[in-house]
């Protein structure tokens, strides 16, 4: 690793921090975008609103972390170590609900399946 | 050891915003992030765990989904977002040297915290009124798990701000001081985040 890179890593990238006005836009914005939220819950848009709301959710989540969390601005190896928590966590856990078909579109009821079984074993 | 040697050992710690250590970072905060990406693997069960239960029918009682009150999370969820605000202000406070400031942010940080864990015991009294217990259902367990996991963590945050308030008091908590803030704010604003995620995946997607 060169000098540059170490320190790049140990430090960051050495940005100003925000100021006090910049910390109470940012929670403006959280709030813009948490109204949207709530509006798309009783505005029907169809498919469109699992992917909307997910992109809003992790709008809001990038924007504590970088800007009130000072992610953006402080050590890499500090955004390493939370990132990783963060992808092994989405990982394992998508792989579970994979898994265990929480995505699939088996519909079969406990009920269903519980006669079909006592069925089979008759 | 020569003078080159010694600027070789101590190169990582020389240029270190005061941190004497192998790193060049305090290991207070370098542990605060390691618990922090640690905790993403607890709540990642605990709300992966929800989704599989509210993906089953349910035998007992009512679905979650039908008693949720969207107004009264949304404000308690508007809450706890402000509350981040006001945690990050106490920080930048304190890091200024303006003491009195810090108090008040951080006060008002576990004030609205308390709002959201009375928002938090109210709505759980009415889902329970609702024939929503405990053990009513699978879902019903996943979601006071959650739920309740994330409460708790909100608490314990709470109880920290309020030591933090009494430190600084008793003038235990300079200027210099100032990064034992930093490392409750991230705790605190790791505690927003997982909400962030809730109010999403369990309340608002159905």
């Amino acid at each position: 690793m060169t000098a540059t890179a170490h320190e790049e890593t140990v430090h960051g990238a050495g940005h100003k921090h925000p100021t006090d006005a910049n910390y109470m836009l940012i929670a403006l914005i959280l709030a813009i975008i948490t109204a949207g939220e709530v509006s798309l819950y009783y505005i029907d848009v169809g498919t469109a609103m699992i992917p909307t709301l997910l992109v809003m959710m992790v709008l809001k989540f990038g924007i504590v972390v970088s800007y009130f969390m000072h992610l953006k601005f402080d050590s890499l190896l500090f955004r390493r170590l939370f990132v990783s928590g963060l992808v092994l966590a989405v990982a394992v856990y998508l792989a579970v609900m994979t898994s265990m078909q929480l995505f699939g579109d088996d519909t079969t009821s406990i009920h269903q399946t519980g006669k079909t079984s006592a069925s089979v074993t008759q | 050891m020569t003078a080159t040697e010694e600027e070789l050992v101590h190169a990582p710690t020389a240029h270190a915003e005061g941190h004497h250590t192998s790193t060049g970072l305090s290991n207070a905060k370098l542990g605060m992030w390691a618990f922090l990406g640690s905790d993403c693997l607890l709540f990642g069960g605990l709300i992966s765990t929800f989704l599989l239960m509210r993906a089953k029918p349910v035998l007992h009682g009512v679905p979650v989904a039908k008693i949720y009150d969207i107004p009264f999370t949304s404000i308690s969820s508007f809450v706890l977002l402000m509350s981040s605000m006001t945690m990050v202000l106490a920080l930048s406070a304190i890091q200024k040297g303006d003491h009195r400031r810090a108090r008040t942010w951080i006060l008002t940080t576990a004030l609205l915290g308390a709002v959201f864990v009375s928002g938090q015991v109210y709505e759980f009294t009415t889902f329970y009124k609702k024939g929503f217990g405990y053990s009513t259902n699978l879902q019903s367990s996943a979601f006071y798990t959650l739920t309740g996991f994330h409460g708790v963590h909100v608490t314990i945050g709470i109880l920290m701000l309020l030591t933090l308030y009494v430190m600084s008091l008793r003038g235990h908590l300079p200027t210099e001081r100032s990064e034992t803030v930093e490392i409750i704010g991230l705790y605190w604003h790791f505690v927003d985040i997982v909400w962030i995620l809730i109010f999403t995946v369990v309340y608002l997607i159905h």
